[in-house]
């Protein structure tokens, strides 16, 4: 494993664990299968209940609600690790921890966090996160979806999402939607679709190059009616759902950096092993420039995660902190995989080896949570204190 | 002059290979230290003092034999009490035990029982002023340890062909002893003896190996590194842990780091890419061949003489080639 | 069931070992340690018995210097109840010093099964096991491969040189695991958070005089290979001739 810079002895031993187990659990039950997955585009579902089991949804939720109890560096490792195997296998356990589960946590009443937390975490129901629109993407102010409050307390929705991952599979949804009428973005409120309700549908994106062992899906919903208890009752306004997008950005930053990992410890076996001209090519110079390079990223990028990590723990972190995180480390972490991947030489076309995979899975992690772009502006209003996203 | 102590292995009332083993580092060792005797313990069902003879033809001057109705399957309470007992009862420099499955088990028994330090799993020996220095091999055979070892007697278990058996005839004194216990008492209570396909030979004492890993793609497959183990006549079939994991092979056919680690004379992988637990089993093999269709296979860079090609097409010529070569010998 | 498991702290064994500057150990640098291999083995297996009778009780329990806190955490993470840390400073290279240290804790504990691993990975003596039961004056089998506990006896199966042996005991008892039984669990992350509330005791182990002494330690011979003569079938011949010739094994 690369530890360049011993930042295992940054880690406490129950940090070190957690890592251990997930990263056995990836090497014994994702990699055997996940290039064929990728192949045949199909989320590996059999691994749901091990997952659970595992320990691994809503990791960094507290005990009481059959969660982990976990710290953030553990919850960030965890990511880290499931991405190292494949991004579409961490975005299942992103969406679950970080988008329903944590939603639930932070803006659902005691009856909606006892009805829904342990089932999450056992993998029993399975969440999906509905926020994006097919107009409306880096611009969530601006959804359509609309929810209107029934004279009896009840909601009706109307709208479409967009990309949303697990939206196929899951037994709920969580829908942000405005409300009565009010365009503002301080309307938008959390919602909790049962997607069994009349006028819910959803169907899989096909024909996508990426995030290909994920499924994505498009969500409709036509006048689907909810109880009055559907509502998150302490969500108010975007915020909400942007918080719950930090959550899972904070998640993305560590998981990239296990991406770009996974392709540089692929790159390096290759190097070493791969002989042409009568030496490995790990023996060249243009090949020492390319591990050189991508190791030097991946310690920037663990050293990012890890302080982040710490503040997050004391209360201190702030959305602007994971959007530099987010963006660096999967903007590195692109380049790292197609640096593999060209290494790798011919065999770096084949979904055997991982770095091609891993090269364009990255490419939807560079785009969604935020792309990269939006995340630059995040920064430079933080900097300037000037908006320039319009 | 010291005298040395060996305990012969037997199974099914036939010495094992092994026990000759132990005889004959025994010999060597009271020769080396000023020509003292070798006395030997073998224990089994009656009948089994009759290979007292081809005892001291290996060089035992005293053998003693245990024979009793009760002990015709090793009953290790009874074995470890007789064998400390018998060793008390002299004075030895060393006592040789094998460390096979059966002297891996007994060897620790005896020497707790008296209160004696034990060298085991050793690969060479010598006598050192007052303590024996040994080899062992340690970490899966990756760091090769040299050992000091004092106190009177010194217990030693050698794996099993460090030594080979050396036929050197002595005049010997046989004697029947009695158990050091009634083996009806003995608590842990050997019930069957299950003999493995007595046609195959095992892995720790065949001097060719023929193994297959995941490269042979499906478990009737293993029928072609069958047919080169028969070509070759006195070859035994190995696994790795992929398969024997994936149940194509018994677990017992395992070689690897918590497996069989086996030494043959010859090798031959098939389909086996060479993780480093399988290697930790077989590295310490005299001659290693592999064939594997990924040149980037790591067994390669082991293997003294490498084939880059799919074993399926590869082993049925290798097996028509080798059984012609055996005619022509 | 109450029940003990010996584990020893080992390095993991896809490291590419180097002898230490003393020469007589192996350079721990940037190793990693781990449960070792037949000793996870074993705390499975106590476990799984723990599992089937539905009731019983684990403890860990592990010789050496304050490092095998960890690996006691471990086996606790894995589902074992309580762990017992024998503190000194060096683990012994005369396993009888390390068996009387474990008997001395494992004497008195009212234990019906006591378990090791068939042997240390590292030190490969495969010696403790059998010695400590001696030490205990309780019934042994070593290197099982499978194993059953009814009625407070059990029926063990050990693997020999192409053949095998069943044999039964009583309870009380002491076994040695080998491969095959059961495969080691992984620590959930729940587990991984209980382990640290459960109890570990340390106490300082007394350890006797050791008779065996490690003067060297060394790597053996690099093996030289990477020869690939040819490809495919067509090999073969060439091969062969090799074998005969050159190995002289044909």
């Amino acid at each position: 494993m690369t530890d360049f810079y011993a930042i295992d002895s940054a880690l406490s031993e129950e940090e070190r664990a957690v890592r251990d187990s997930v990263h056995r659990f990836v090497d014994e039950r994702v990699l055997p299968i996940i290039g064929d997955c990728y192949v045949e585009g199909r989320f590996p579902r059999d691994l749901v209940p091990e997952l659970a089991s595992l320990g691994v949804f809503g990791a960094n939720l507290p005990e009481e609600y059959g969660c982990a109890g976990l710290n953030n560096v553990s919850y960030g490792l965890i990511m880290q690790e499931l991405e190292r195997g494949d991004s579409g296998v961490r975005s299942f356990a992103s969406v679950q921890g970080a988008l329903v589960m944590y939603p639930i946590f932070a803006f659902g009443s005691d009856e909606q966090k006892r009805a829904y937390l342990p089932k999450m975490a056992s993998g029993d129901i399975i969440g999906c996160f509905g926020l994006t629109e097919p107009d409306y993407g880096s611009n969530p102010a601006g959804m359509l979806t609309m929810a209107r409050a029934q004279p009896d307390g009840s909601w009706v929705l109307n709208g479409a999402k967009m990309w949303i991952t697990n939206g196929s599979t899951a037994q709920v949804a969580v829908v942000w939607a405005k409300t009565n009428g009010d365009t503002d973005e301080r309307s938008i409120r959390g919602f909790v679709v049962p997607t069994n309700a009349p006028g819910f549908t959803a169907r899989d994106q096909k024909g996508k190059l990426s995030l290909r062992a994920s499924d994505t899906s498009e969500l409709v919903l036509q006048d689907v009616h909810v109880p009055a208890d559907a509502v998150l009752p302490k969500s108010a306004g975007l915020k909400s759902p942007l918080m719950c997008l930090t959550q899972a950005r904070y998640g993305i930053a560590w998981g990239s950096v296990g991406a770009a990992m996974a392709c540089y410890e692929e790159a390096v076996s290759y190097a070493c092993n791969r002989v042409m001209f009568g030496k490995p090519i790990g023996a060249f110079q243009l090949q020492q420039a390319r591990l050189a390079e991508m190791l030097t990223e991946i310690v920037k990028g663990q050293l990012l995660t890890l302080h982040l990590g710490r503040l997050k723990d004391a209360g201190t972190m702030t959305p602007q902190q994971v959007s530099l995180a987010k963006r660096n480390n999967v903007s590195m972490a692109t380049d790292v995989a197609r640096e593999a991947r060209r290494l790798l030489g011919a065999n770096g076309i084949l979904a055997e080896y991982a770095s091609m995979r891993h090269m364009a899975n990255l490419e939807s992690v560079y785009t969604y949570e935020g792309t990269h772009d939006v995340h630059t502006l995040v920064l430079g209003q933080a900097i300037t204190g000037l908006n320039a996203f319009q | 002059m010291a005298n040395t102590f060996a305990f012969v292995e037997s199974r099914g009332g036939e010495l094992r290979r092994v026990g000759l083993e132990a005889v004959t580092a025994a010999r060597q060792l009271a020769d080396a230290t000023g020509g003292g005797e070798v006395h030997a313990l073998v224990i089994g069902a009656p009948g089994i003092a009759a290979k007292s003879e081809m005892i001291a033809a290996h060089g035992a001057d005293v053998v003693d034999a245990v024979e009793h109705p009760g002990l015709a399957l090793y009953s290790p309470e009874v074995v470890a009490a007789t064998a400390a007992a018998r060793i008390r009862a002299g004075t030895y420099r060393a006592a040789f035990f094998s460390a096979s499955a059966q002297g891996r088990d007994l060897a620790p028994r005896v020497a707790a029982q008296l209160g004696v330090a034990l060298g085991a799993d050793i690969t060479a020996f010598e006598a050192s002023n007052d303590a024996m220095v040994v080899r062992h091999p340690m970490n899966t055979g990756k760091v090769i340890a040299t050992l000091s070892i004092t106190g009177t007697p010194v217990l030693l278990s050698l794996r099993p062909g460090a030594v080979t058996a050396t036929r050197a005839p002595r005049t010997a004194r046989t004697e029947t002893i009695a158990p050091a216990m009634d083996p009806g008492s003995a608590r842990v209570v050997p019930k069957e003896l299950l003999a493995g396909n007595t046609a195959k030979l095992d892995l720790g004492e065949a001097p060719v190996i023929v193994s297959g890993g995941r490269g042979l793609r499906a478990p009737e497959n293993f029928k072609l590194v069958e047919d080169l183990a028969s070509a070759f006549g006195n070859a035994a079939v190995g696994a790795t842990r992929a398969v024997t994991d994936d149940g194509w092979r018994p677990h017992t056919d395992q070689i690897g780091q918590t497996g069989r680690l086996v030494s043959p004379d010859l090798y031959v992988a098939c389909g086996i890419s060479g993780a480093i637990q399988h290697l930790a089993g077989m590295r310490t093999s005299k001659t290693i061949v592999a064939i594997n269709k990924d040149r980037e296979a790591p067994i390669f860079k082991i293997a003294d003489y490498g084939v880059v090609g799919d074993v399926l097409e590869v082993l049925p010529v290798l097996t028509d080639a080798v059984r012609k070569a055996k005619q022509s010998h | 069931m109450k029940m003990a498991v010996c584990i020893k702290r080992a390095a993991d064994m896809e490291t590419r070992f180097k002898i230490a500057a003393n020469g007589t150990s192996v350079d721990e640098t940037g190793v990693k340690f781990d449960i070792a291999d037949f000793d996870g083995f074993a705390v499975e297996a106590a476990l799984q018995l723990k599992e089937k009778d539905g009731a019983g009780d684990v403890t860990v329990i592990s010789l050496g210097p304050d490092a095998v806190q960890e690996t006691l955490r471990k086996a606790l993470s894995m589902g074992a109840d309580k762990a017992v840390h024998l503190q000194a400073d060096v683990v012994p290279a005369d396993a009888l010093a390390i068996a009387r240290v474990l008997a001395d804790e494992l004497k008195g504990g009212g234990y019906d099964l006591v378990l090791f691993g068939r042997m240390a990975i590292d030190a490969a003596n495969q010696s403790v096991g059998p010695m400590a039961a001696e030490l205990l004056g309780l019934p042994c089998v070593s290197a099982v491969s499978q194993l059953t506990i009814a009625n407070g006896r059990g029926t063990a199966r050990r693997e020999l040189e192409g053949a095998a042996e069943i044999l039964e005991f009583p309870l009380p008892a002491v076994v040695t695991i080998d491969e095959g039984i059961a495969r080691p669990r992984l620590p959930s992350l729940k587990g991984i958070m209980a382990a640290k509330k459960k109890p570990l005791e340390v106490k300082p182990a007394q350890v006797g005089a050791s008779r065996v002494k490690i003067t060297k330690m060394e790597l053996p011979p690099e093996r030289t290979g990477g020869r690939i003569i040819g490809e495919g079938p067509a090999a073969v011949p060439e091969l062969v001739r090799l074998l005969q010739t050159e190995a002289k094994v044909l």
